[in-house]
């Protein structure tokens, strides 16, 4: 029985898949690169935590959200908020008008830490809010507009402005965020000193590894009665209304989790690049995320990660040596995903090189 | 904090303050008076809206070059000359993009939306290859400039009024055509019901790619006042656009009506907080409620009821 479940949960290609990311992420890229471009990797291996939040509400549910930048940001600054703290101490800043408090609060004559900064001197807090902040956003955002099945283009453009909102609100106080430069000059994580090199190595592989387990978990969810009921709701959300089923809840779920998948990725980016800052946050990042998602392929969870890898890397390639082209680049494959490959690289693999290997796997095999 | 001015300068400042919303008002309508066609006739989400905006200013500040080069004499009048070409170019680029992007993605609307997205982006690099970087303005004749003192203490600057007896012609203009001309019954009908308008004989191919070229050229005039009272950049156009869209959802997308009401009450309710509190916060708490009213409302504060 057990092992029948597992089997179904596993298909033999979605394996190895799996097992060829993962020799990738933890064996080949490490081997091939210096630790400044396995930095970066691991800088675009975060936003990949987006886009597999991405595939499983967009892909699977149909829920287009344009604000992932939000979620991104609540887990990013509430890393940032706890090694900001770490880093302010008071013999740290005691140059200071008032010692103790990170010092863009003191440059903006902020004399006390603000009551909401307090819980993020634990580290154990900090984690708890890198979950639960985001969930229990999505789950207003989620609650307030599926309820009242308000869903598709409108859902897409409110979460567009509330990444607008959020960001004017950080910039403009800047006294309690850091304002437009955000939150820098980030050092040590528990006494650890997180910009050595070895500290890069090691992130790298704890995000690499946190994002193979995400993988799993949007696996599950994929195979589960939930992801088979997500299809169904995007196909044709009537017929399982009238089947029996609470829609808004499910959605509302599965905005949760991608929620807190890219909160989980904004963790990581500050951690690995050292800062948090309200530009990966507003509508312009936001909706790059989601070419991220839909280069991979809108339907696969490793699509997510390859699309996420290859579009950010195309960028750094570009943005260093041809500035003027990237945005004509961007925007093209804007408009080529939508038109010719609505399924992405993910698409393409099935539909041209699966094909092919499997003709030669079969042919060795007869022999 | 009342306490520190005299009655006279309250009402002033509430009379001024007042008038610099009425101009927000005419700015913002006139923004979401083309994506209130596109948008909320069409259904199509137009995301380089913003973009045909700063096309129409680039048009403006290319014809008043031309003016005071080659007819310096004309300059006074150059103004509508430049609104007229804004227009032009804007429907020209309109009906292309309908006719390379937009209509293959009619059933499909959040595909469209970041078609256009990328549009958009390449539409900004293009105006930073030509244009430059750098915000560029253009040069008013005098009569533009300039305030009218209503009395001592409230001034009322000119091109503020131009705004809006522009704005106010347009509203009109969109108005009369959508309901009496042909072309415009024809777009409603292909709105209310496609098979049927198709069925009667309408050519609904032909009426999309006009509604939005219509739609585009109105952004054009748009961009063309904007060059009155701002200048323009190669991403100026991405400011306006998610206000544009919250105007145009908040009044209930297909209600022409409900458009000029939400674009009234955002602009005036932002004026009012501003004088109270910073802008960004005035921005932040007028976009808020504006979120949370469609969120208990999600139809709008006007909605035309359709048969799907």
């Amino acid at each position: 029985m057990l092992q029948s479940k597992l089997r179904s949960l596993t298909p033999k290609n979605d394996v190895i898949s799996f097992l060829i990311l993962a020799a990738i992420l933890l064996v080949a890229l490490p081997l091939l690169f210096d630790i400044f471009r396995l930095n970066l990797i691991g800088k675009y291996l975060t936003f990949a935590f987006v886009a597999l939040g991405l595939v499983l509400s967009w892909g699977l549910g149909g829920i287009l959200s344009l604000g992932q930048g939000i979620f991104f940001g609540i887990g990013g600054y509430a890393m940032a908020m706890f090694l900001k703290l770490e880093a302010s101490s008071p013999e740290n800043t005691k140059i200071q008008s008032t010692p103790g408090i990170p010092d863009f609060m003191d440059w903006n004559q902020l004399t006390e830490l603000p009551w909401f900064w307090e819980p993020f001197h634990s580290l154990g807090f900090t984690i708890f809010a890198i979950f639960a902040l985001p969930a229990l956003f999505a789950y207003i955002i989620g609650a307030a507009m599926f309820k009242r099945r308000v869903g598709g283009v409108y859902f897409a453009i409110i979460t567009q402005a509330i990444a607008a909102i959020m960001t004017i609100l950080v910039i403009g106080q800047q006294g309690y965020t850091g304002g437009v430069n955000g939150i820098t000059d980030l050092r040590t994580l528990l006494g650890w000193d997180i910009r050595t090199d070895s500290a890069k190595y090691i992130l790298y592989f704890v995000n690499s590894i946190l994002l193979l387990a995400t993988l799993v978990v949007a696996q599950y969810i994929r195979k589960s009665k939930l992801g088979r009921l997500l299809v169904a709701m995007r196909d044709s959300e009537d017929r399982v209304r009238f089947s029996g089923y609470d829609v808004a809840n499910f959605k509302i779920f599965i905005f949760c989790v991608a929620g807190v998948f890219s909160a989980l990725g904004g963790a990581m980016f500050t951690l690995q690049v050292g800062f948090m800052s309200p530009s990966l946050i507003g509508i312009v990042p936001s909706i790059e995320m989601v070419i991220f998602a839909a280069v991979g392929g809108n339907l696969s969870i490793f699509g997510a990660v390859y699309g996420a890898l290859i579009v950010n890397w195309a960028k750094t390639i570009l943005s260093e040596s041809y500035p003027e082209l990237w945005l004509f680049a961007m925007g093209g494959l804007f408009i080529a995903v939508v038109l010719a490959f609505p399924k992405g690289l993910a698409g393409i693999y099935e539909s041209y090189v699966q094909p092919l290997l499997n003709k030669k796997f079969k042919s060795t095999q007869d022999k | 904090m009342f306490a520190d001015y005299t009655w006279a300068e309250l009402g002033s400042i509430f009379a001024m303050q007042g008038f610099a919303g009425l101009i927000l008002f005419s700015v913002l309508l006139l923004m979401a008076l083309g994506l209130a066609i596109i948008f909320g006739q069409m259904g199509v989400i137009n995301m380089a809206h913003g973009e045909f905006m700063i096309l129409g200013a680039y048009i403006t500040y290319l014809t008043s070059n031309l003016f005071s080069t080659y007819l310096p004499d004309l300059f006074g009048i150059y103004f509508f000359i430049a609104m007229i070409f804004a227009f032009i170019g804007t429907f020209l680029l309109g009906s292309l993009v309908e006719w390379t992007l937009i209509r293959h993605l009619y059933k499909r609307p959040l595909d469209t939306l970041l078609a256009t997205w990328g549009l958009s982006l390449i539409l900004q690099q293009l105006y930073r290859t030509v244009f430059g970087p750098r915000e560029v303005g253009v040069t008013l004749p005098d009569w533009m400039m300039g305030s009218y003192a209503v009395s001592d203490s409230i001034e009322i600057p000119v091109n503020g009024m131009i705004v809006m007896v522009i704005t106010l012609v347009i509203t009109i203009g969109v108005f009369l055509f959508l309901q009496k001309s042909r072309r415009g019954k024809q777009s409603r009908a292909v709105v209310l019901n496609r098979a049927m308008a198709g069925a009667v004989g309408i050519d609904t191919a032909r009426v999309d790619r006009f509604t939005f070229a219509l739609g585009c050229g109105i952004a054009g005039i748009a961009g063309a006042t904007f060059t009155m009272i701002g200048s323009t950049g190669p991403t100026s156009g991405q400011l306006y656009i998610v206000d544009t869209f919250l105007v145009v959802v908040f009044g209930g997308a297909a209600s022409l009506l409900g458009t000029i009401a939400s674009a009234f009450s955002i602009s005036q309710a932002q004026s009012i907080m501003e004088f109270f509190m910073s802008g960004s916060m005035a921005k932040v708490l007028t976009l808020l409620t504006v979120i949370v009213i469609l969120m208990l409302r999600p139809q709008g504060l006007f909605s035309l009821k359709v048969r799907r």
